[in-house]
Protein backbone atom coordinates (compact mmCIF):
# COMPACT_ATOMS: atom_id res chain seq x y z
CA UNK A 1 0.00 0.00 0.00
CA UNK A 2 1.54 3.23 -0.89
CA UNK A 3 1.68 5.71 1.99
CA UNK A 4 2.29 9.81 2.74
CA UNK A 5 4.77 10.98 4.91
CA UNK A 6 3.89 14.51 6.01
CA UNK A 7 7.04 16.48 7.46
CA UNK A 8 7.35 20.69 7.94
CA UNK A 9 10.98 21.74 7.55
CA UNK A 10 12.17 18.51 7.55
CA UNK A 11 10.86 17.37 10.74
CA UNK A 12 8.11 14.38 9.96
CA UNK A 13 5.24 14.60 11.56
CA UNK A 14 2.77 11.74 10.30
CA UNK A 15 2.54 8.61 8.22
CA UNK A 16 -0.28 8.18 6.29
CA UNK A 17 -0.89 4.83 4.70
CA UNK A 18 -3.40 5.69 0.96
CA UNK A 19 -6.09 3.11 2.05
CA UNK A 20 -9.45 4.65 1.15
CA UNK A 21 -9.67 5.47 -2.33
CA UNK A 22 -10.28 9.29 -1.70
CA UNK A 23 -8.26 10.67 0.55
CA UNK A 24 -9.01 14.36 0.99
CA UNK A 25 -6.44 16.66 2.22
CA UNK A 26 -7.34 20.08 3.88
CA UNK A 27 -7.85 22.85 6.73
CA UNK A 28 -11.19 21.68 7.59
CA UNK A 29 -11.74 19.30 10.63
CA UNK A 30 -13.79 17.02 8.09
CA UNK A 31 -10.50 16.32 5.54
CA UNK A 32 -8.79 12.43 5.97
CA UNK A 33 -5.40 14.81 6.53
CA UNK A 34 -6.11 17.49 8.25
CA UNK A 35 -3.20 20.41 7.74
CA UNK A 36 -4.38 23.37 10.59
CA UNK A 37 -2.53 26.21 8.88
CA UNK A 38 -3.91 29.53 7.06
CA UNK A 39 -2.29 28.37 3.45
CA UNK A 40 -3.72 25.40 3.10
CA UNK A 41 -7.49 26.12 2.19
CA UNK A 42 -10.58 24.31 3.84
CA UNK A 43 -10.42 21.77 0.83
CA UNK A 44 -7.22 22.15 -0.61
CA UNK A 45 -6.70 18.41 -2.55
CA UNK A 46 -7.67 14.84 -2.99
CA UNK A 47 -5.86 11.90 -3.71
CA UNK A 48 -7.50 9.07 -5.31
CA UNK A 49 -6.33 5.88 -5.26
CA UNK A 50 -7.15 2.97 -8.07
CA UNK A 51 -5.63 -0.29 -6.28
CA UNK A 52 -1.71 0.56 -7.02
CA UNK A 53 -2.13 4.06 -8.55
CA UNK A 54 -2.34 7.65 -6.98
CA UNK A 55 -3.50 10.29 -8.44
CA UNK A 56 -3.40 13.72 -6.59
CA UNK A 57 -5.90 16.43 -7.72
CA UNK A 58 -6.00 19.80 -6.29
CA UNK A 59 -9.06 21.01 -5.45
CA UNK A 60 -8.99 24.70 -6.40
CA UNK A 61 -7.32 25.78 -3.21
CA UNK A 62 -6.58 29.18 -3.10
CA UNK A 63 -2.56 28.99 -2.90
CA UNK A 64 -2.49 25.97 -5.30
CA UNK A 65 -0.81 22.25 -4.55
CA UNK A 66 2.96 21.75 -6.00
CA UNK A 67 4.46 18.70 -6.83
CA UNK A 68 8.23 18.05 -7.08
CA UNK A 69 8.21 22.43 -7.00
CA UNK A 70 5.55 22.41 -9.95
CA UNK A 71 2.32 23.75 -9.30
CA UNK A 72 -0.24 20.55 -10.63
CA UNK A 73 -3.72 20.93 -11.00
CA UNK A 74 -3.55 17.15 -11.69
CA UNK A 75 -1.01 14.41 -11.06
CA UNK A 76 0.08 10.76 -11.56
CA UNK A 77 1.75 9.88 -8.59
CA UNK A 78 5.22 8.48 -8.88
CA UNK A 79 7.37 7.05 -5.53
CA UNK A 80 8.92 9.42 -3.81
CA UNK A 81 7.32 12.54 -5.62
CA UNK A 82 7.13 15.74 -2.95
CA UNK A 83 4.03 17.08 -2.46
CA UNK A 84 4.34 21.14 -1.17
CA UNK A 85 0.91 22.86 0.31
CA UNK A 86 1.81 25.56 2.34
CA UNK A 87 4.79 25.13 4.65
CA UNK A 88 4.25 21.32 4.89
CA UNK A 89 5.69 18.31 2.68
CA UNK A 90 3.91 15.25 1.91
CA UNK A 91 6.18 12.50 0.17
CA UNK A 92 4.66 9.80 -1.62
CA UNK A 93 5.98 6.51 -1.22
CA UNK A 94 4.77 3.94 -3.33
CA UNK A 95 5.30 0.49 -1.60
CA UNK A 96 4.59 -3.05 -2.19
CA UNK A 97 2.87 -5.42 0.18
CA UNK A 98 4.80 -7.52 2.05
CA UNK A 99 4.78 -11.51 1.06
CA UNK A 100 7.26 -12.18 -1.85
CA UNK A 101 5.54 -14.87 -2.69
CA UNK A 102 3.16 -12.60 -4.72
CA UNK A 103 5.48 -10.69 -6.15
CA UNK A 104 5.98 -13.97 -8.75
CA UNK A 105 2.66 -13.21 -9.89
CA UNK A 106 2.36 -9.66 -10.54
CA UNK A 107 2.69 -9.61 -14.34
CA UNK A 108 -0.40 -12.24 -14.69
CA UNK A 109 -3.27 -11.16 -16.23
CA UNK A 110 -6.05 -11.05 -13.69
CA UNK A 111 -9.54 -10.00 -14.64
CA UNK A 112 -11.47 -7.13 -13.14
CA UNK A 113 -15.03 -7.45 -12.40
CA UNK A 114 -16.74 -4.51 -11.30
CA UNK A 115 -17.33 -3.93 -7.83
CA UNK A 116 -14.06 -5.21 -7.21
CA UNK A 117 -12.15 -1.67 -7.05
CA UNK A 118 -14.14 -0.62 -4.17
CA UNK A 119 -13.20 -3.43 -1.96
CA UNK A 120 -10.31 -2.98 0.38
CA UNK A 121 -7.45 -4.99 -0.74
CA UNK A 122 -8.48 -8.10 1.45
CA UNK A 123 -8.52 -12.05 0.17
CA UNK A 124 -11.41 -12.03 -1.52
CA UNK A 125 -13.11 -14.96 -3.41
CA UNK A 126 -12.63 -14.59 -5.85
CA UNK A 127 -9.69 -13.60 -9.17
CA UNK A 128 -9.43 -10.13 -8.78
CA UNK A 129 -7.86 -9.68 -4.82
CA UNK A 130 -5.23 -11.26 -6.21
CA UNK A 131 -5.08 -8.98 -9.06
CA UNK A 132 -5.09 -5.67 -6.25
CA UNK A 133 -2.30 -7.66 -4.17
CA UNK A 134 0.02 -8.87 -6.64
CA UNK A 135 0.01 -5.18 -8.35
CA UNK A 136 0.86 -3.50 -5.93
CA UNK A 137 4.16 -5.61 -4.95
CA UNK A 138 5.43 -4.87 -8.66
CA UNK A 139 5.23 -0.82 -8.39
CA UNK A 140 7.17 -1.84 -12.09
CA UNK A 141 7.91 1.77 -12.90
CA UNK A 142 10.51 0.87 -15.73
CA UNK A 143 13.23 4.22 -16.01
CA UNK A 144 12.72 6.58 -17.98
CA UNK A 145 11.18 5.92 -21.35
CA UNK A 146 12.04 7.64 -24.57
CA UNK A 147 9.54 9.85 -26.11
CA UNK A 148 7.13 8.23 -28.59
CA UNK A 149 8.83 9.19 -31.48
CA UNK A 150 7.56 9.39 -34.92
CA UNK A 151 7.01 6.78 -37.02
CA UNK A 152 7.88 6.37 -41.25
CA UNK A 153 10.38 8.04 -42.88
CA UNK A 154 10.46 8.09 -46.46
CA UNK A 155 11.67 4.66 -48.12
CA UNK A 156 13.82 4.66 -50.98
CA UNK A 157 14.27 1.89 -52.73
CA UNK A 158 16.18 0.15 -55.52
CA UNK A 159 19.67 2.13 -54.18
CA UNK A 160 21.59 0.40 -51.60
CA UNK A 161 20.56 1.79 -48.13
CA UNK A 162 21.43 1.45 -44.24
CA UNK A 163 18.97 2.16 -42.04
CA UNK A 164 15.68 1.23 -43.79
CA UNK A 165 13.69 0.90 -40.60
CA UNK A 166 12.27 4.61 -39.48
CA UNK A 167 11.97 6.01 -35.87
CA UNK A 168 14.90 6.47 -33.45
CA UNK A 169 15.44 4.05 -30.81
CA UNK A 170 13.44 5.19 -27.99
CA UNK A 171 14.39 2.45 -24.75
CA UNK A 172 11.43 0.03 -23.81
CA UNK A 173 9.05 1.71 -21.75
CA UNK A 174 8.09 -1.58 -19.40
CA UNK A 175 11.75 -2.48 -19.15
CA UNK A 176 12.02 -3.34 -15.31
CA UNK A 177 15.68 -2.87 -15.02
CA UNK A 178 17.60 -1.32 -17.80
CA UNK A 179 19.60 -4.04 -19.81
CA UNK A 180 23.64 -4.24 -19.39
CA UNK A 181 24.45 -1.36 -21.41
CA UNK A 182 25.63 -2.51 -24.77
CA UNK A 183 28.83 -1.00 -26.20
CA UNK A 184 28.56 1.58 -29.10
CA UNK A 185 28.54 0.21 -32.28
CA UNK A 186 29.47 1.38 -35.84
CA UNK A 187 29.56 0.60 -39.72
CA UNK A 188 31.57 2.31 -42.10
CA UNK A 189 30.93 1.28 -46.37
CA UNK A 190 34.06 0.69 -47.65
CA UNK A 191 33.16 0.31 -51.44
CA UNK A 192 30.15 2.21 -53.75
CA UNK A 193 29.60 5.76 -53.99
CA UNK A 194 28.99 6.12 -50.62
CA UNK A 195 32.54 4.59 -48.99
CA UNK A 196 33.77 6.00 -46.14
CA UNK A 197 30.44 7.13 -44.93
CA UNK A 198 29.80 6.00 -41.01
CA UNK A 199 26.57 5.27 -39.60
CA UNK A 200 26.45 4.29 -35.54
CA UNK A 201 24.29 1.42 -34.71
CA UNK A 202 21.75 2.89 -32.51
CA UNK A 203 18.59 1.34 -33.22
CA UNK A 204 17.54 -2.25 -32.04
CA UNK A 205 17.22 -3.32 -36.04
CA UNK A 206 18.81 -2.02 -38.58
CA UNK A 207 18.35 -3.32 -41.80
CA UNK A 208 21.07 -3.32 -44.81
CA UNK A 209 21.07 -3.96 -48.47
CA UNK A 210 18.67 -3.50 -51.65
CA UNK A 211 14.83 -5.28 -50.58
CA UNK A 212 13.75 -7.88 -52.90
CA UNK A 213 17.45 -8.40 -53.57
CA UNK A 214 19.33 -9.43 -50.46
CA UNK A 215 18.46 -8.05 -47.22
CA UNK A 216 19.98 -8.51 -43.93
CA UNK A 217 19.25 -6.66 -40.09
CA UNK A 218 21.94 -6.07 -37.84
CA UNK A 219 19.88 -6.66 -34.02
CA UNK A 220 21.17 -4.93 -30.97
CA UNK A 221 20.63 -7.15 -28.20
CA UNK A 222 22.24 -7.04 -24.10
CA UNK A 223 24.84 -9.67 -25.60
CA UNK A 224 25.87 -7.70 -28.40
CA UNK A 225 24.98 -7.22 -32.18
CA UNK A 226 23.81 -9.80 -34.38
CA UNK A 227 23.49 -10.04 -38.26
CA UNK A 228 20.42 -11.99 -39.51
CA UNK A 229 19.56 -12.63 -43.39
CA UNK A 230 16.45 -11.92 -44.20
CA UNK A 231 15.88 -12.29 -47.75
CA UNK A 232 17.43 -12.94 -50.85
CA UNK A 233 19.18 -16.19 -52.69
CA UNK A 234 22.49 -15.00 -50.87
CA UNK A 235 23.71 -15.25 -47.37
CA UNK A 236 25.64 -12.33 -46.55
CA UNK A 237 29.25 -12.97 -46.00
CA UNK A 238 30.89 -11.99 -42.96
CA UNK A 239 34.96 -11.95 -42.99
CA UNK A 240 34.74 -13.68 -46.26
CA UNK A 241 32.52 -16.84 -45.53
CA UNK A 242 28.77 -16.50 -45.81
CA UNK A 243 27.13 -16.95 -42.73
CA UNK A 244 24.06 -19.55 -41.46
CA UNK A 245 20.33 -19.07 -41.47
CA UNK A 246 20.63 -18.25 -37.81
CA UNK A 247 21.92 -15.06 -35.95
CA UNK A 248 25.43 -14.25 -36.48
CA UNK A 249 27.35 -12.44 -33.54
CA UNK A 250 29.70 -9.45 -35.02
CA UNK A 251 33.00 -9.29 -33.40
CA UNK A 252 35.05 -5.72 -33.51
CA UNK A 253 36.20 -4.99 -37.32
CA UNK A 254 34.07 -7.86 -38.87
CA UNK A 255 33.81 -7.01 -42.93
CA UNK A 256 30.36 -7.72 -44.05
CA UNK A 257 30.07 -8.11 -47.79
CA UNK A 258 26.06 -7.85 -49.07
CA UNK A 259 24.53 -6.38 -51.98
CA UNK A 260 27.77 -6.32 -53.34
CA UNK A 261 28.70 -3.44 -50.67
CA UNK A 262 31.24 -4.00 -48.29
CA UNK A 263 31.13 -2.75 -44.56
CA UNK A 264 32.96 -2.92 -41.37
CA UNK A 265 31.39 -3.39 -38.24
CA UNK A 266 33.96 -1.84 -35.49
CA UNK A 267 32.90 -1.13 -31.86
CA UNK A 268 33.43 2.44 -30.94
CA UNK A 269 36.51 3.30 -28.95
CA UNK B 1 -11.88 -20.94 -51.14
CA UNK B 2 -8.16 -21.57 -50.07
CA UNK B 3 -6.23 -18.99 -49.03
CA UNK B 4 -3.34 -20.70 -48.77
CA UNK B 5 -1.90 -18.75 -51.65
CA UNK B 6 -3.03 -15.19 -50.40
CA UNK B 7 -1.79 -15.56 -46.71
CA UNK B 8 1.38 -15.97 -45.01
CA UNK B 9 1.24 -16.55 -41.59
CA UNK B 10 3.63 -16.88 -39.31
CA UNK B 11 3.51 -17.41 -35.79
CA UNK B 12 5.91 -18.13 -32.32
CA UNK B 13 5.00 -18.34 -28.63
CA UNK B 14 7.30 -18.17 -25.88
CA UNK B 15 7.36 -18.68 -21.42
CA UNK B 16 9.42 -15.74 -21.54
CA UNK B 17 12.40 -15.41 -19.34
CA UNK B 18 10.57 -15.47 -16.08
CA UNK B 19 7.99 -18.18 -15.93
CA UNK B 20 8.25 -21.95 -16.06
CA UNK B 21 5.30 -22.76 -18.39
CA UNK B 22 3.56 -21.26 -21.39
CA UNK B 23 -0.67 -20.49 -20.53
CA UNK B 24 -0.46 -18.51 -23.78
CA UNK B 25 -2.23 -20.82 -26.95
CA UNK B 26 -1.79 -20.14 -30.44
CA UNK B 27 -3.04 -21.86 -33.40
CA UNK B 28 -4.02 -21.34 -37.48
CA UNK B 29 -5.67 -22.48 -40.45
CA UNK B 30 -3.91 -20.96 -43.46
CA UNK B 31 -6.57 -22.32 -46.02
CA UNK B 32 -9.36 -20.96 -43.88
CA UNK B 33 -7.88 -17.79 -43.09
CA UNK B 34 -8.37 -18.23 -39.60
CA UNK B 35 -5.97 -17.70 -36.41
CA UNK B 36 -6.92 -17.28 -32.97
CA UNK B 37 -4.53 -15.84 -30.04
CA UNK B 38 -5.17 -16.78 -26.55
CA UNK B 39 -3.74 -15.69 -23.00
CA UNK B 40 -4.68 -17.42 -20.49
CA UNK B 41 -5.06 -17.03 -16.53
CA UNK B 42 -5.66 -18.92 -13.41
CA UNK B 43 -3.73 -20.66 -10.73
CA UNK B 44 -1.51 -23.61 -10.87
CA UNK B 45 -2.42 -24.89 -15.01
CA UNK B 46 -5.69 -23.79 -15.37
CA UNK B 47 -4.29 -20.57 -17.11
CA UNK B 48 -3.09 -22.87 -20.13
CA UNK B 49 -6.53 -25.19 -20.15
CA UNK B 50 -8.37 -22.38 -20.60
CA UNK B 51 -6.29 -20.65 -23.62
CA UNK B 52 -5.41 -24.45 -25.27
CA UNK B 53 -9.47 -24.73 -24.73
CA UNK B 54 -10.25 -21.59 -26.12
CA UNK B 55 -7.90 -22.15 -29.53
CA UNK B 56 -9.16 -25.63 -29.68
CA UNK B 57 -12.73 -25.27 -29.66
CA UNK B 58 -13.07 -21.82 -31.86
CA UNK B 59 -10.36 -23.67 -34.60
CA UNK B 60 -12.28 -26.88 -34.57
CA UNK B 61 -15.81 -25.54 -34.59
CA UNK B 62 -14.91 -22.78 -37.92
CA UNK B 63 -13.07 -25.44 -39.58
CA UNK B 64 -16.30 -27.37 -39.41
CA UNK B 65 -18.58 -24.48 -40.47
CA UNK B 66 -16.44 -23.28 -42.99
CA UNK B 67 -16.59 -26.54 -44.86
CA UNK B 68 -20.11 -25.35 -45.83
CA UNK B 69 -20.64 -22.01 -45.01
CA UNK B 70 -19.36 -18.75 -46.80
CA UNK B 71 -18.16 -16.03 -44.17
CA UNK B 72 -18.82 -12.92 -46.52
CA UNK B 73 -22.69 -14.14 -47.30
CA UNK B 74 -25.23 -11.65 -45.57
CA UNK B 75 -27.58 -13.80 -43.59
CA UNK B 76 -31.35 -12.29 -44.63
CA UNK B 77 -32.72 -12.40 -41.43
CA UNK B 78 -30.08 -10.55 -38.69
CA UNK B 79 -28.59 -8.39 -42.35
CA UNK B 80 -25.19 -9.41 -40.78
CA UNK B 81 -21.82 -11.02 -42.35
CA UNK B 82 -22.12 -14.59 -41.72
CA UNK B 83 -18.60 -14.14 -40.54
CA UNK B 84 -19.42 -12.22 -37.47
CA UNK B 85 -22.41 -14.81 -36.75
CA UNK B 86 -19.70 -17.84 -37.16
CA UNK B 87 -17.60 -16.04 -34.41
CA UNK B 88 -20.07 -14.72 -32.07
CA UNK B 89 -21.18 -18.27 -32.20
CA UNK B 90 -17.97 -19.83 -31.40
CA UNK B 91 -16.71 -17.74 -29.28
CA UNK B 92 -19.96 -18.10 -26.94
CA UNK B 93 -19.31 -21.93 -26.91
CA UNK B 94 -15.69 -21.70 -26.21
CA UNK B 95 -16.97 -19.33 -22.86
CA UNK B 96 -19.72 -22.22 -22.61
CA UNK B 97 -16.82 -24.75 -22.13
CA UNK B 98 -14.14 -22.91 -20.28
CA UNK B 99 -17.13 -21.57 -17.81
CA UNK B 100 -18.34 -25.22 -17.40
CA UNK B 101 -15.09 -26.84 -16.81
CA UNK B 102 -14.31 -24.44 -14.40
CA UNK B 103 -17.06 -24.75 -12.34
CA UNK B 104 -17.05 -28.51 -12.43
CA UNK B 105 -13.25 -29.10 -11.62
CA UNK B 106 -12.18 -27.26 -7.99
CA UNK B 107 -8.52 -27.27 -9.90
CA UNK B 108 -9.69 -24.84 -12.66
CA UNK B 109 -12.17 -22.68 -10.82
CA UNK B 110 -11.88 -19.06 -11.62
CA UNK B 111 -9.54 -20.09 -14.71
CA UNK B 112 -9.83 -17.43 -18.08
CA UNK B 113 -8.46 -16.28 -21.36
CA UNK B 114 -8.16 -13.28 -23.79
CA UNK B 115 -8.91 -14.08 -27.04
CA UNK B 116 -8.28 -12.64 -30.32
CA UNK B 117 -9.55 -13.96 -33.34
CA UNK B 118 -8.95 -13.17 -37.03
CA UNK B 119 -11.20 -14.36 -39.88
CA UNK B 120 -9.95 -13.74 -43.62
CA UNK B 121 -12.27 -13.72 -46.65
CA UNK B 122 -13.01 -11.85 -49.35
CA UNK B 123 -10.69 -9.03 -49.19
CA UNK B 124 -11.68 -8.50 -45.27
CA UNK B 125 -10.97 -9.48 -42.07
CA UNK B 126 -13.38 -9.73 -39.21
CA UNK B 127 -12.09 -9.09 -36.09
CA UNK B 128 -13.62 -10.53 -32.54
CA UNK B 129 -11.48 -9.70 -29.75
CA UNK B 130 -11.75 -9.80 -25.56
CA UNK B 131 -9.61 -8.78 -22.91
CA UNK B 132 -6.10 -6.86 -23.85
CA UNK B 133 -4.47 -9.39 -26.49
CA UNK B 134 -4.29 -7.21 -29.11
CA UNK B 135 -4.13 -7.26 -33.27
CA UNK B 136 -1.62 -4.81 -35.04
CA UNK B 137 -1.58 -3.88 -38.59
CA UNK B 138 1.31 -2.63 -40.64
CA UNK B 139 0.20 -0.72 -43.66
CA UNK B 140 2.88 0.78 -46.26
CA UNK B 141 5.08 2.99 -42.96
CA UNK B 142 2.10 3.27 -40.71
CA UNK B 143 2.04 0.99 -37.32
CA UNK B 144 -0.87 1.18 -35.39
CA UNK B 145 -3.05 -0.82 -33.28
CA UNK B 146 -6.63 -1.76 -34.75
CA UNK B 147 -8.23 -3.47 -31.44
CA UNK B 148 -9.11 -1.57 -28.14
CA UNK B 149 -7.93 -3.49 -24.98
CA UNK B 150 -10.90 -4.34 -22.47
CA UNK B 151 -8.56 -3.68 -19.17
CA UNK B 152 -8.80 -0.70 -16.57
CA UNK B 153 -5.75 0.94 -18.26
CA UNK B 154 -7.37 1.15 -21.48
CA UNK B 155 -10.81 3.02 -19.24
CA UNK B 156 -8.58 4.98 -17.39
CA UNK B 157 -7.05 6.24 -21.05
CA UNK B 158 -10.69 6.92 -22.50
CA UNK B 159 -11.86 8.59 -18.87
CA UNK B 160 -8.84 11.04 -19.32
CA UNK B 161 -7.36 9.90 -15.91
CA UNK B 162 -4.45 8.77 -17.68
CA UNK B 163 -2.69 9.98 -20.93
CA UNK B 164 -1.47 6.87 -23.62
CA UNK B 165 2.40 7.97 -22.41
CA UNK B 166 0.94 8.27 -18.31
CA UNK B 167 0.18 4.43 -18.97
CA UNK B 168 3.34 3.04 -19.60
CA UNK B 169 4.00 4.01 -15.78
CA UNK B 170 1.22 2.77 -14.28
CA UNK B 171 0.97 -0.28 -11.58
CA UNK B 172 -2.10 -1.74 -12.70
CA UNK B 173 -1.48 -3.33 -15.96
CA UNK B 174 -2.63 -6.78 -17.09
CA UNK B 175 -6.41 -5.89 -15.57
CA UNK B 176 -8.71 -7.05 -18.02
CA UNK B 177 -12.07 -6.38 -17.68
CA UNK B 178 -13.69 -8.68 -19.50
CA UNK B 179 -12.47 -12.60 -20.21
CA UNK B 180 -13.99 -15.34 -21.43
CA UNK B 181 -14.87 -18.55 -19.17
CA UNK B 182 -15.09 -16.09 -16.14
CA UNK B 183 -18.95 -15.69 -16.36
CA UNK B 184 -22.14 -17.20 -17.98
CA UNK B 185 -21.88 -15.17 -20.88
CA UNK B 186 -19.35 -13.06 -22.94
CA UNK B 187 -19.51 -10.88 -25.61
CA UNK B 188 -16.64 -10.36 -27.58
CA UNK B 189 -16.02 -7.32 -29.62
CA UNK B 190 -16.28 -7.90 -33.48
CA UNK B 191 -15.61 -5.71 -36.40
CA UNK B 192 -14.55 -5.86 -39.96
CA UNK B 193 -12.04 -4.21 -41.74
CA UNK B 194 -10.60 -4.39 -45.70
CA UNK B 195 -7.35 -5.67 -46.10
CA UNK B 196 -4.88 -4.69 -49.12
CA UNK B 197 -2.06 -6.57 -50.50
CA UNK B 198 1.28 -5.56 -48.56
CA UNK B 199 -1.15 -5.30 -45.38
CA UNK B 200 1.34 -7.06 -42.12
CA UNK B 201 -1.16 -8.22 -39.49
CA UNK B 202 0.08 -8.98 -36.40
CA UNK B 203 -1.57 -10.73 -32.98
CA UNK B 204 -0.24 -10.45 -29.62
CA UNK B 205 -0.14 -11.59 -26.35
CA UNK B 206 0.64 -8.64 -23.09
CA UNK B 207 3.39 -10.56 -23.11
CA UNK B 208 5.04 -7.98 -26.01
CA UNK B 209 2.66 -5.65 -25.89
CA UNK B 210 3.79 -4.71 -22.34
CA UNK B 211 7.61 -5.66 -22.55
CA UNK B 212 8.03 -3.91 -26.33
CA UNK B 213 6.89 -0.50 -27.30
CA UNK B 214 4.86 0.29 -30.31
CA UNK B 215 7.59 2.04 -32.27
CA UNK B 216 9.69 -1.22 -32.03
CA UNK B 217 7.53 -3.76 -32.97
CA UNK B 218 6.67 -1.51 -35.95
CA UNK B 219 10.13 -1.07 -36.84
CA UNK B 220 10.67 -4.53 -36.44
CA UNK B 221 7.57 -5.90 -38.65
CA UNK B 222 8.97 -2.74 -41.50
CA UNK B 223 12.62 -3.99 -41.50
CA UNK B 224 11.82 -7.73 -41.40
CA UNK B 225 8.49 -8.00 -43.57
CA UNK B 226 10.03 -9.89 -46.05
CA UNK B 227 11.20 -13.00 -43.47
CA UNK B 228 7.86 -13.65 -41.39
CA UNK B 229 9.12 -16.54 -39.45
CA UNK B 230 12.50 -14.41 -38.61
CA UNK B 231 9.89 -11.31 -37.80
CA UNK B 232 8.22 -13.42 -35.20
CA UNK B 233 10.67 -14.84 -34.03
CA UNK B 234 13.01 -11.21 -33.56
CA UNK B 235 9.66 -9.45 -31.59
CA UNK B 236 9.48 -12.67 -29.25
CA UNK B 237 13.33 -12.47 -28.80
CA UNK B 238 12.88 -8.14 -28.27
CA UNK B 239 10.42 -9.30 -25.92
CA UNK B 240 13.12 -11.77 -23.94
CA UNK B 241 15.91 -9.23 -23.96
CA UNK B 242 13.44 -6.48 -22.42
CA UNK B 243 13.07 -8.55 -19.30
CA UNK B 244 10.38 -11.24 -20.43
CA UNK B 245 8.20 -11.00 -17.67
CA UNK B 246 5.28 -12.59 -19.25
CA UNK B 247 4.29 -15.55 -22.12
CA UNK B 248 5.18 -13.95 -25.08
CA UNK B 249 2.84 -14.94 -28.13
CA UNK B 250 2.58 -13.46 -31.71
CA UNK B 251 0.92 -14.40 -34.83
CA UNK B 252 2.09 -12.50 -38.21
CA UNK B 253 -0.34 -12.45 -41.27
CA UNK B 254 0.82 -11.28 -44.49
CA UNK B 255 -1.65 -10.08 -47.53
CA UNK B 256 0.28 -11.58 -50.24
CA UNK B 257 -2.19 -11.02 -53.15
CA UNK B 258 -6.02 -10.33 -53.26
CA UNK B 259 -8.55 -12.93 -52.54
CA UNK B 260 -12.01 -11.52 -53.65
CA UNK B 261 -14.73 -14.26 -52.98
CA UNK B 262 -16.77 -15.59 -55.99
CA UNK B 263 -19.56 -13.64 -56.86
CA UNK B 264 -22.51 -13.53 -58.41
CA UNK B 265 -23.60 -15.80 -61.48
CA UNK B 266 -20.47 -18.19 -61.93
CA UNK B 267 -20.37 -18.47 -57.99
CA UNK B 268 -24.33 -19.12 -58.13
CA UNK B 269 -24.07 -21.65 -60.89
CA UNK B 270 -21.54 -23.34 -59.13
CA UNK B 271 -23.39 -23.18 -55.74
CA UNK B 272 -25.96 -24.64 -57.50
CA UNK B 273 -24.24 -27.86 -58.55
CA UNK B 274 -22.46 -28.47 -55.54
Amino acid sequence: MAKLILSMDGLVLKEIPLSKERTTIGRKPHNDIQIDNLAVSGEHAVIVTILADSFLEDLGSTNGTFVNGKTVKKHFLQSNDVIELGKYKLKYISEGLPGAAKAADFEKTMVLRPGAMRKPPEPQPHVASGAAQGHSVSAGIGPAAGAPAAVGSPRTSGDTQIGMAAAPAAAPAAAPAPAPPVRRAMLQLLSGANAGRELELTKPLTTLGKPAVQVAVITRRPQGFFITHVEGANKPIVNGKAIELQAHALNDHDIIELAGVKVEFFFKP
Amino acid sequence: MNLRQALEIASHTDPGMVRSHNEDSVASIAEKGLVVLADGMGGYNAGEVASGMATTVITTELRQLLEDHRPHEVDPQSGRKAAMKMLQEQVAKANTSIYQAAQSQPQYAGMGTTLVVALFYDNKMMVAHIGDSRLYRLRGDAFGQVTKDHSLLQEQIDAGVLTKEQAKYSSNKNLVTRALGIDPAVEAEIHEYDTQPGDIYLLCSDGLSDMVNDEDIGMALQALGANLNLAAQQLVQMANDNGGRDNVSVILIKILREYAAGNGLVSKIFRWFR
